[in-house]
This record gives structure tokens, sequence and C-alpha cells, in this order.
């Protein structure tokens, strides 16, 4: 069967079994939407190329399946970059097409030309220039193969204009096809490895899971549950691997790093052995990585060796895909004498997490009631920690100022429990994370390497169409709101509805924090204006609904309305306190002991 | 210390590599986006078409030898990477350099070339071209001792390398103190 290019790539796609791609057309990608209107494939017309490509990563991070992006040359290729190097940073499978100009044109500095292979190479795990439009099945195979394989990345495949109109002989590649020679990711671990780290598990004192966005990648949530239940080790849950594993476990102590809870990272830097799972020793979580915990000794399974050693030297380091690793890690401590008959599974002892006002409603206690009873006294320890440092705010009912945490409690009150939440990055993210109860994998979705303004209207719209059967909320700042807000009018006209809660304080408010504590309150273009936009009316002009909340009464009767929406996107202006900072903080460059907590919880001795 | 990575903390990659186009601008773009310091870089196919070979000196100092290799096998195109101690690799590198060599100090050049058995390549009037193939640090040698007749133009090729051969059984084995790699990152 011959066909063109085009149509080669379409099929291609079929053939990986997309359903949805994000996109927009232009010049050079011309000939490739032509057999689209004739595919099964959904195509999502976005309003500026960075959509597409956000859209896409929301969509891989709650489906676990690449997300597809296709644009044109120069410009529309330029313009997924940021998604790109995003997707990189958080190992996120990606593929995007990018047109480019007929190979004839290629370096002569032809409209819209730009050397995407180029620049993109130092942000994408690989990239392909198509130069024979006979390689275009065997190249969409190679690329979804390493996009989702060993470490999850992005990939690019560029195709220029004149090979997209050329025509082939139509085939599909078997595996065996593929032209990889220098790709053998691992994915089992070194049993002798194995070994020695369960030993390090069965005799440590002060342990802790220290719990990345590998778990999710891997899938390898169940198992980690199981590892911790079994040895009673409690975890923690850096801001890529929120809901791996449930925040109303009694053994979860949240979200570590310099926003992270004081137990969290106190347990991290008082540890005698640290379990780091698909995490990557990120200098958001080690602080100043001479002073992180100093007398941890570490198990770092990541299934990138170059992972390890990288940042911090690891004592046992097991290259393998981590729920493979963590299944034999199970089976050598059941060798070493750890039974089955041991676990209490659930935990017994969690008491349930009082629901005062202003307390986050992590954990209760980090219990009894789990084998190993030499642990014992370092989860009482745990447990002191969390009750004198737990979250803190303080909302003032009705006239006083909107607190953001407040926002985010009552919407995670007030939603299904398995809400999938997007979030931008600033302050807002942080509180997100921190006050959101993540009980399941999969509902978090979040630009945490690169930290992206912008990301969350299009990874939620991604989301919610990778998703459909599930609410999906963007917690924003106004700040990021407004770098992509446009995708709410694809949103609206292709009817996925996302709702947004813009937790509006008229501040690039987390560059105003580091401004107020670290530039002696030298506010320099950080000021935004809480009504300039006018959001609400911003909203309705993109077809959706819109909502303004200025008191702390109005709040969960805003929410309930917008979840009551169904057919079009819901935007909710909340004007938040200009002022909230986010706590615990630890200062860029310094160490982790020198964490600061709420000023309403200084005194007394924290140790 | 020499400008050429003859001391110790250089190290030999020799990478083998699919030969497909822009395999060396990953390769040069990985080393200045991850800040590690290149010595020298040599390319050539190898004796399989599909297949090139890049021999780099890399300076350990920039990074950690570990890391260095380990970033490199992620770049998909690199089939293996094998790591040549100074110790257990013969090495060598070609010198090209033209060089002042008036009548008065002609003699001494043409001296200085033989002693170090290296070939007279080209002949003017005031200048010589010389060229000397053999190890780095032979090759720093000459340099270093030529440099004083005054060299208009040098250039040096890098080093490629091979792991010494085992002295006890002729098999054709690497030596002891060469490391292949053995698992691909993912
Ligand atoms: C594209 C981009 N530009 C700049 C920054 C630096 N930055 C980090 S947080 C932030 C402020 C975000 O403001 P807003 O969205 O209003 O969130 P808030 O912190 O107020 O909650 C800025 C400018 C960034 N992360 N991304
Ligand atoms: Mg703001």
């Amino acid at each position: 069967m011959e066909l063109t290019g085009a149509q080669a790539l379409i099929k291609s796609l079929e053939m990986q079994h997309v359903e949805v791609m994000f996109g927009l057309p232009g010049g050079a990608i011309l000939p490739v939407y032509d057999p689209i209107l004739d595919s099964s494939i959904r195509h999502i017309l976005v309003r500026h190329e960075q959509g597409a490509g956000h859209m896409a990563q929301g969509y891989a991070q709650v489906t676990g399946r690449p997300g597809v992006a296709i644009v044109t040359s120069g410009p529309g290729a330029t313009n997924v970059v940021t998604p790109l190097a995003d997707a990189y940073m958080d190992s996120t499978p990606l593929v995007v097409i990018t047109g480019q100009v007929a190979t004839t044109s290629i370096g002569t500095d032809a409209f819209q030309e730009s050397d995407i292979t180029g620049i993109t190479m130092g942000i994408t795990k690989h990239n392909w220039l198509i130069t024979d439009a006979a390689d275009i099945p065997r190249i969409v195979s190679e690329a979804f193969h390493v996009a989702t394989t060993g470490r999850p990345g992005p990939v690019l495949i560029d195709i220029p204009k004149d090979i997209a109109q050329s025509t082939m002989e139509w085939y599909w590649p078997s595996p065996g096809d593929l032209d990889l020679p220098g790709y053998r990711p691992v994915t089992e671990g070194d049993p002798a490895l194995i070994r020695e780290a369960a030993e390090l598990l069965l005799t440590a004192e002060r342990p802790v899971i220290y719990a990345g966005g590998g778990i999710l990648k891997a899938r390898a949530a169940d198992a980690l549950r199981e590892l911790a239940e079994r040895t009673g080790i409690p975890v923690v849950t850096t801001l890529m691997a929120r809901g791996c594993f449930p925040d109303s476990h009694p053994l979860c102590l949240g979200m570590p790093g310099m926003h992270g809870n004081y137990t969290a990272v106190t347990a991290m830097q008082k540890s005698d052995l640290l379990i780091a799972l698909g995490s990557r020793f990120d200098d958001r979580v080690t602080g100043r990585v001479n002073a992180f915990a100093p007398e941890a000794k570490i198990i770092h399974v990541d299934i990138d060796p170059a992972e390890h050693h990288k940042v911090r030297r690891a004592d046992v380091a097991i290259a393998g895909d981590c729920r493979l690793v963590i299944e034999e890690l199970l089976m050598a401590l059941e060798s070493l004498g750890l039974s089955h008959s041991d676990a209490t599974r659930g935990g017994s002892g969690g008491t349930p997490s009082d629901a005062v006002a202003g307390a986050t409603a992590a954990a209760g206690s980090v219990a009894a009631g789990f084998p190993r009873e030499g642990l014992a006294p370092w989860r009482s320890e745990l447990s002191a920690w969390q009750k004198r440092f737990p979250l803190v705010y303080d909302q003032q009912p009705g006239a006083g100022p909107l607190k953001p945490q407040f926002v985010v409690e009552q919407l995670r009150d007030r939603t299904p429990e398995d809400t999938i939440v997007a979030s931008g990055v600033g302050q807002h993210q942080m509180f997100a994370s921190q006050y959101w109860q993540f009980d399941h994998p999969y509902t978090w979705v979040n630009s945490g390497g690169l930290g992206t303004m912008g990301f969350a209207v299009p990874s939620a719209i991604g989301a919610k169409v990778g998703r459909p059967d599930k609410m999906v909320w963007a917690v924003d700042g106004d700040g990021c709101f407004q770098m992509t807000a446009q995708e709410l009018v694809t949103a609206s006209s292709e009817r996925i509805p996302v709702k947004i809660a813009i937790l509006n304080n008229a501040y690039l408010g987390m560059v105003r924090q580091w401004q107020e504590m670290f530039y002696e309150e030298r506010y320099s273009e950080v000021y935004l204006s809480p009504d300039l936009p006018d959001y609400v009316g911003w909203a309705e002009a993109m077809g959706c609904v819109g909502i303004r909340v200025e008191s702390s009464d109005d709040v969960g009767a805003a929410i309930d309305k917008a979840n009551s929406v169904d057919d079009r996107p819901v935007v909710i202006d909340f004007r938040t306190d200009a002022f909230e900072k986010v706590y615990p903080m630890v200062a860029a460059g310094a160490s982790n002991d020198d964490i600061m907590v709420d000023p309403s919880q200084v005194g007394g001795n924290p140790a | 210390m020499s400008m050429y990575g003859t001391d110790k903390r250089h190290h030999t990659l020799t990478v083998l590599v699919e030969n497909k186009s822009g395999v060396l601008a990953r390769v040069a773009s990985l080393f200045s986006r991850r800040g590690y310091n290149i010595f020298s870089l040599a390319v050539a196919p190898s004796d399989n078409p599909k297949f090139s070979r890049i021999t780099i000196v890399v300076d350990v100092e920039s990074a950690p030898l570990d890391q260095i290799m380990k970033q490199l096998d992620k770049l998909i195109p690199v089939v293996s990477i094998r790591e040549l101690d100074p110790a257990d690799a013969r090495e060598r590198e070609l010198l090209l350099a033209t060089v002042e060599a008036g009548p008065d100090t002609r003699g001494q050049v043409i001296q200085l070339v033989g002693v170090f058995e290296g070939k007279i390549v080209d002949v003017g009037p005031a200048h010589l071209s010389v060229m000397l193939a053999g190890a780095p640090s032979k090759l720093d040698d000459f340099e270093d001792l030529i440099r004083g007749y005054g060299i208009v133009e040098m250039q040096r090729t890098g080093r490629v390398a091979l792991p010494m051969l085992d002295r006890v059984d002729h098999r054709g084995q690497p030596a002891t103190g060469t490391a292949d790699t053995t698992e691909k990152a993912g």
C-alpha cells in the first residue's frame, strides 16, 4: 500500500494507539494535517503551542500514556520548547511532532525554518529529523519506545514538508526492526545489592523512605505501600511524588523540601537511613547538600544510573525499575526473616486527623502497631514533631482577609477525594501541595523541576481529556493564569469542563515573599493588581463561568456552584491575602536544620 | 602540567557511536551543557560502517568520571563506552607544525626532528613543516623544545588509544584497568 509520508505518520500514530493529540497547524505541517481529517485520532486545536505541550504533559501525567503534540515549523516549534524542557525535567513521556521546511531548503534560513532538533537536543531524551518517508513507521515506533521506557521523557520528531508529501510503501515494524543499538534500559535490580539494602533496612533505627516521582512512573504505589507497611518505615513524598503514598496513611510524613512540613524535613535530617526510591536529591529537597541528612546512609534506587552519586554518594545504588526493585526487596526482606505475619496491614494506631480549622489534615501520628518494634522510639519522636509543628494559618471569619490555605482546604473538602489537582508555580502551588490530601496516585499534576508558570490551565485541560471521568481542578496564581489563560478558549470550544481556582493575591507572590524576607521588603516588579484584568469578565469572554469570591464566608458556596457545572470551564477569582507567606521555609542555600517554621510556632526548643 | 592532557586528571574515553548525523553535536552539547571539560576529541569511522569511534580525553576534575560516562551513556546513539586509564593504554597522537628555520637554525631543527623520529613534510626558504606521531607526552616534549625556534602554526589531532595487550595471555582481551560499561541508562 502506497502512502504519503503524512499519511504514514498519522497511521503510525494510530498504530501506537494514540487517541488524542494537541496541536495547531501551519505551513510546514500542512500536509500532515490533511489526513488528520480521516483519522480516528482526536485533535484538540490549541490557541498557543505552549498550551499543546502542557496539555500533552497533563494527559501523560494522569494516564501514564505518552502525550502527543503536533505543531508547525519555526515559531510553532519554538513555542513547544518550554513544555519539552519541563517534561524533560519531570521525566514525562511526550512525543512532539514538528513540521520542518523542505529538505532542499534546510540550512538556507528559509521562511519559518528553525533548527529545532539542535535547539531541543539538551531538553529531549532524543530527537529525530526524518530524511526519508520510508523511515517514518520505524522512527515513530522508536520515538514511542524511547519516550516510554527506561526513565521516561520527551522526544521530538521533525518532519520536513517534502518528506510528508513524498510517498512510501507502508509497513509496520516489529520490535526487532527498531534501530536502537545504544538503547538498553535496565529494569531489574542487582540481587546482591538488593540483599544489602534489605539488611540495612532491618537494622536502621531512624529510617525514612524518600519517595520520588519515579514511584509514579514505575506504577509502584502499591509496592511502596507494602514496603512501608511491612517494615513500618515512614514515608516522605516529594513534590513530584504527591499521591504515590496516601497522605492519610499513619506512616505518611508528607512533603519534604524547601516548603515541606517540619516533620518530613527534620525526619530526613535526623535519619540514619534514607531509602531513596525514584527520587534524585534535588536541591529543593536537600537544601545545602553538604549539610543534608549528615548521619544517613543512603540506599538509592533509580532506573537512571546517572542519578546515582550525582548529588549525594549512595551506600547502596541500585539501578532498576522502582516497582521491580521494591518487589525484589520485599522478597529479600522475607528471606531475612521479616515475615508476612509481622505486618499490620493498613496500620491500626493512626489517630484520625483532627479537623481543626487551620491545622493540616495530614496523618495524625506515626503510629505504633507496625512491625519492627525497634522503630517505636523513632515513630514516637516523629509524632511529637507532628504535634508540635503542624501546618498552620489563621483564617479570621467574615471580613478578615481570605487566606489561600483556607481556600485550598475548602476545595479539598468539597470535591471528590480522587479529584485531580493541577497547579501553576508559586505560593499557590506550595499551598496546594501542602494542604491537599493526596490519597491516590496520579491525582497531582505539577511542574516540579522546571517550575513553569502557566502550567496549570493547559495541564488541567490535558488531564481532563485523559481522565474525563474525574473532576479536575487547577489551583492557579494570578500571575500564572495570565501566562496561558487563552487555553480556556480551547477548553470551552472543546467542552472540556475544567475548573480553575485563582488564588489572586495581586502579586507575583512567591517572588514578593523572597523580597520581603531577603531583600528588606524592597518590592521590585512584583505587583500585578487584583482587578486588572477583570478575571470574571475575562473568564466569561472565554466561554467559561466566572465567579468572584472576596470573603471566606462565600468560599464554600462558590466551590459547590463550580462543581455543579459540567458543560464548560469555571473560573473562580479568589481574592486572597496578598501578604500571606508560605511556611515552613528553608532559605535557598541554607541547611535543612535551619528550617523556618511559622512565626506563631517559634519559641521553645524545637528539638 | 601539560596542556594536552597527559597528566593524571585526564582520562581517555573511547566511545562507539551510531554513524548518524548530529551525533558529534549531541556529544559536544552534552559536555558543554553539563560543564564537563574536553581536552581533546578525535572522531573517525570504525571498522563497521554503521558505527564511528570518538576518542575523548576528559578532565575528571570538572566532574567525576562516573558521572561523565553515565551521562554520555544516556545519549541514545552512544552504543558503548570504554574508559582507558593512561597507564594501561597505548595512546598516540599526530602533530603537524610549521616552524621558523632560517639558515642559522635549520640544521638544529632538522636534528631535533631526527632525534624525535619525526619527519620533514615540507620545505620553504625560511620554514620547515614537520610531522611527529607518538605518545602525547612525547609530543609535549617536542613541542616545548621546538617552541624556542618559533612555531608559526601547529596542529595536534587529539589522541586515539587502544588498551594495552596482556603480556601473559595474548588472546586480545582488554587488559585489566579498562572498564566496559555494562548497563545502559534509561
Ligand atoms: C515562566 C516563569 N517565569 C518566572 C518564574 C519565576 N516565578 C516563580 S513563582 C513566581 C510568581 C508566581 O506568581 P503567581 O502566579 O501570582 O503565584 P503566587 O506566588 O502569587 O501564588 C515567579 C515570577 C517562573 N517560575 N516561571
Ligand atoms: Mg499571585
